[in-house]
């Protein structure tokens, strides 16, 4: 029979649970509070702007420091279709890309294929800027577009998109390089849930006779439709909120223009360029208030994905 | 006219190349990039950049500065954020089965992990730039944690979870008391696994130059006091790559290459440490 | 043999029902574990013999959605009720699991942990009552030069002896063992029973086994369990060899489960 330690001792234990719980859970609770802080400070930081613009400030074209007339809608355009142009390249590619990573590449490719796109995610945003400004742009503008402009400048509906002189940096570039950055996120959380897909339902298709691309169209994909689109959502979250890639190569004007080729801005790349710079309440405020903006639609975005990715998980709890 | 047999594997046969297409364009992209920073930023790397400051335009000079304010920020940032993401995973993983702030949490953090950097640096500078008044390298440093808190949070969970229950149950009944059971035990035996994701926080946080723009900024000569603004590779890197002057590019690819390989070795370091705990237990 | 001892009782159970959420899993259990023997525990997989076992401990505090009902005595003190401090039972209730559970530690943290949470033991003294432990459970020649290894390292059969050591270096009146053999080779088996038979001089056992030779082998008495009911409790030789009830001779001639 053990000398059992008093009372007191198994109190003091007792008191340390409830500590330790207590912290673990106030840190939990941080992330909440985080969460609130941002938004909080966001928001306090526009109210100059809020104030001064309205909800005019989400349709105005204008972005004058020197009358102080500020809108957001050039920003938010160029945020919107350098995501969308970056999704356009990205989901064909990423899809391609999981689909050989689990369907085709032989089993001693995968692990090295697999860590070399892990390692395009890992390269920092700052590098795809400069590799874009240096390397991409120049080749691009001196090669590619003259080619795209004379193959679509001149063709009804879409030729305004792809006219105008070609110089390399601008919003098509931009979305270019954010889709080169994507590709990995995309096709990792692809990967991860074609490779969720159930052997047994992909041997009974192969058994029907069907081929490889039948039983990814047929079994595959149907199967996965949620979590694909939750990673196409994650993938178009990073995009819109990517500041330095975007910065380098986009030509920060804050001009509506209808071709793709002319610089334009980003909600991203208006605050690194000018938030340091921005002289009076007003200006400061109407660039904090693009950050809440992208917040917003980022953090919406993300739920979406998040949402989805877990109703997948849900249903594969099921299945099992 | 083609039978149906001979269409389906002719569809078959060309989604196949496609795919194969897409592989090569996802790996040709990532040997573009290495290649354009090795051709460029290895000429650049000379002793210079590990023993001088950052120089005025047309003067010779390094990285010294930016590479030590890099290296005081990230880890500060880490000893920041590590132990609340470390606290808040075990939460989530040890104390969440029931109510409503786990759940709400672990949605919140998710979203976290991918917000824009460049709102977490604007929200740091609304609540203590504005309120010290000036740019300083504890500013970058708070904003780089909060990017590693929701790493080390999904990780520490993700890991807490592949712990055996039975070695909680072993451990409960013995009599020990819950924090002695997670301390020494189930985080223990989480360890290396947290390590992982600690090691991919500073890998991530290392190459973050939006946070830092409106926080730490930049200074031109050598400065360790964090109350100052604080010198640091991504944003010299982005100073000197948008300037108009040839030695400064060169410093900026010299800078890019550094970040670069140190980025991709904390990856791959990371990969290792998982793999030998996956093979340890 | 069991004739021989003077037969106190230990563990008293009565009308004991247990439940995961809405099931009920234990039905109106009632039985007596004498102290100083070895009680099996024997039934078809889900017959709720684990169950029963762990509200001995009250391990399955630790998960929300479940509860037992009715008492558990302990020298005559119900563990059930909600005043019982769950470490200072656990300290006298000592626990082994199905598989090997060392703590990623060295050999000699892993006996000392539960030790240390009851004692504020000298080094010298840790020292000897770490060897006392490793020397019950049969593993001290194997392990006394390496006791700073990590205890992940050992084969599994002196895992298990390891966890075994644990268990009684904080010096427990009973010790459960929920099948300790099933995750081992027969060799291991052999040693582990070799243990169960030596250890009883000091403490009581109680064991969860789905092997019935082994039961027949180790134990004095056998409560024999179906879907959550107790069908037959009572000497080992007498359950096996003369069973009282038909379900329990079905059951231990093999013609069911």
């Amino acid at each position: 029979m053990p000398t059992f330690l008093h009372e007191a001792r198994l109190k003091h234990q007792n008191w340390l649970d409830i500590l330790f719980r207590n912290v673990t859970r106030l840190s939990a609770f941080a992330v909440l509070a985080l969460l609130v802080a941002i938004i909080a400070s966001l928001l306090m930081g526009s109210l100059p702007a809020i104030k001064a613009f309205g909800s005019h400030f989400l349709v105005s074209a204008e972005w004058n420091p020197v009358s102080e007339q500020f809108g957001a809608l050039v920003p938010i355009i160029g945020t919107l279709v350098t995501s969308c142009i970056a999704l356009l390249i990205a989901i064909p590619v990423s899809f391609g890309i999981a689909l050989f990573l689990t369907e085709l590449s032989p089993r001693w490719l995968r692990r090295p294929l697999g860590i070399a796109i892990e390692l395009l995610a890992g390269i920092p945003s700052i590098i795809y800027g400069m590799w874009g400004l240096f390397v991409f742009a120049p080749l691009f503008g001196d090669h590619i577009e003259p080619w795209i402009t004379r193959l679509l400048g001149d063709q009804p509906l879409i030729g305004p998109l792809f006219s105008g002189p070609p110089m390399g940096i601008g919003v098509l570039t931009a979305g270019i390089i954010l889709a080169i950055m994507v590709i990995p996120f995309i096709a990792s959380v692809m990967r991860d849930v074609f490779e969720i897909v159930p052997t047994l339902l992909k041997e009974s298709a192969y058994g029907l006779g069907a081929t490889t691309w039948e039983v990814v169209w047929g079994v595959v994909v149907p199967y996965t439709r949620i979590g694909m689109v939750g990673g196409i959502m994650l993938g178009l979250g990073r995009a819109l909120g990517e500041t330095m890639a975007v910065t380098f190569v986009i030509g920060n004007a804050h001009e509506l223009s209808a071709s793709l080729l002319m610089p334009g801005n980003s909600i991203s790349s208006a605050l690194a360029n000018e938030f340091n710079e921005a002289v009076g309440e007003l200006y400061t405020s109407a660039l904090v208030e693009l950050g809440l903006i992208l917040f917003f639609i980022t953090f919406v975005v993300l739920s979406l994905a998040r949402l989805m990715l877990h109703r997948l998980g849900r249903r594969e709890g099921q299945a099992v | 006219m083609l039978t149906l047999y001979a269409r389906r594997r002719l569809i078959n046969a060309a989604t196949l190349v496609i795919s194969v297409l897409a592989m090569l364009f996802g790996l040709f992209w990532l040997g573009w990039i290495l290649w354009t920073l090795l051709i460029n930023g290895l000429p650049g790397l000379s002793g210079a950049v590990f023993t001088q400051m950052t120089p005025p335009p047309g003067s010779g000079g390094g990285l010294l500065n930016a590479i030590a304010g890099s290296l005081i920020m990230t880890a500060v940032a880490t000893a920041i954020g590590t132990p609340v993401g470390i606290l808040a995973g075990t939460y989530l993983a040890e104390f969440g089965q029931r109510g409503w702030l786990a759940p709400a949490t672990r949605f919140i953090n998710d979203v976290l992990l991918s917000a824009p950097s460049i709102v977490i640096g604007l929200f740091i500078y609304e609540i203590y730039v504005i309120k010290v008044k000036h740019f300083s390298g504890w500013g970058g440093a708070l904003a780089l944690s909060i990017l590693v808190i929701p790493i080390v949070i999904r990780t520490t969970e993700n890991m807490l979870r592949l712990v055996p229950n039975t070695l909680r149950e072993a451990a409960a009944a013995l009599g020990a008391p819950q924090w002695k059971i997670i301390n020494f035990v189930t985080l223990r035996a989480a360890r290396a696994g947290i390590l992982t994701g600690v090691l991919l926080a500073v890998a991530r946080i290392s190459g973050e130059t939006a946070p830092l723009l409106f926080t730490a900024l930049n200074n031109q000569f050598w400065s360790s006091d964090m109350n100052q603004p604080m010198a640091n590779l991504p944003v010299v890197i982005f100073q000197f790559a948008m300037s108009p002057y040839a030695d400064w590019h060169s410093l900026a690819w010299a800078g890019a290459l550094l970040i670069t390989i140190g980025v991709l070795t904390l990856n791959v370091v990371a990969r290792v440490v998982f793999r030998q705990s996956a093979t340890a237990h | 043999m069991a004739a021989e001892k003077i037969i106190t009782p230990k563990l008293v159970v009565r009308d004991l029902n247990f439940y995961y959420g809405a099931f009920r899993a234990l039905n109106n259990i009632s039985l007596t574990i004498p102290e100083k023997m070895v009680t099996a525990f024997i039934g078809p997989s889900g017959c709720g013999k684990s169950t029963l076992l762990r509200t001995f401990n009250r391990m399955y505090q630790l998960y929300p959605k479940q509860r037992a009902t009715g008492e558990v005595l302990l020298d005559g003190e119900n563990i059930l009720d909600k005043k019982q401090d769950l470490n200072t039972l656990r300290a006298k209730i000592g626990m082994v699991f199905q598989k090997p559970t060392p703590f990623p530690m060295s050999i000699y943290d892993n006996i000392a942990f539960g030790a240390k949470l009851y004692e504020r033991l000298s080094r010298h003294d840790m020292d000897e009552r770490v060897e006392w432990a490793l020397k019950k459970a049969a593993l001290w020649a194997e392990v006394k030069d390496k006791l700073k290894h990590s205890g992940t390292g050992l084969s599994g059969g002196q895992q298990q002896r390891l966890c075994i050591a644990r268990a009684i270096a904080v010096k427990p009146q009973v010790l459960l063992l929920d099948e300790p053999t099933s995750a081992l080779d027969p060799i291991s088996t052999a040693h582990i029973e070799k243990l169960i038979d030596e250890l009883k001089a000091e403490f009581t056992i109680v064991i969860v086994t789905h092997n019935m030779q082994q039961a027949a082998r180790v134990s004095d008495y056998t409560a024999y369990m179906y879907l959550g009911d107790l069908i037959e409790f009572g000497d080992t030789s007498t359950v096996f060899t003369n069973p009282k009830r038909k379900e329990t001779e079905d059951y231990i001639t093999g013609r069911f489960g």
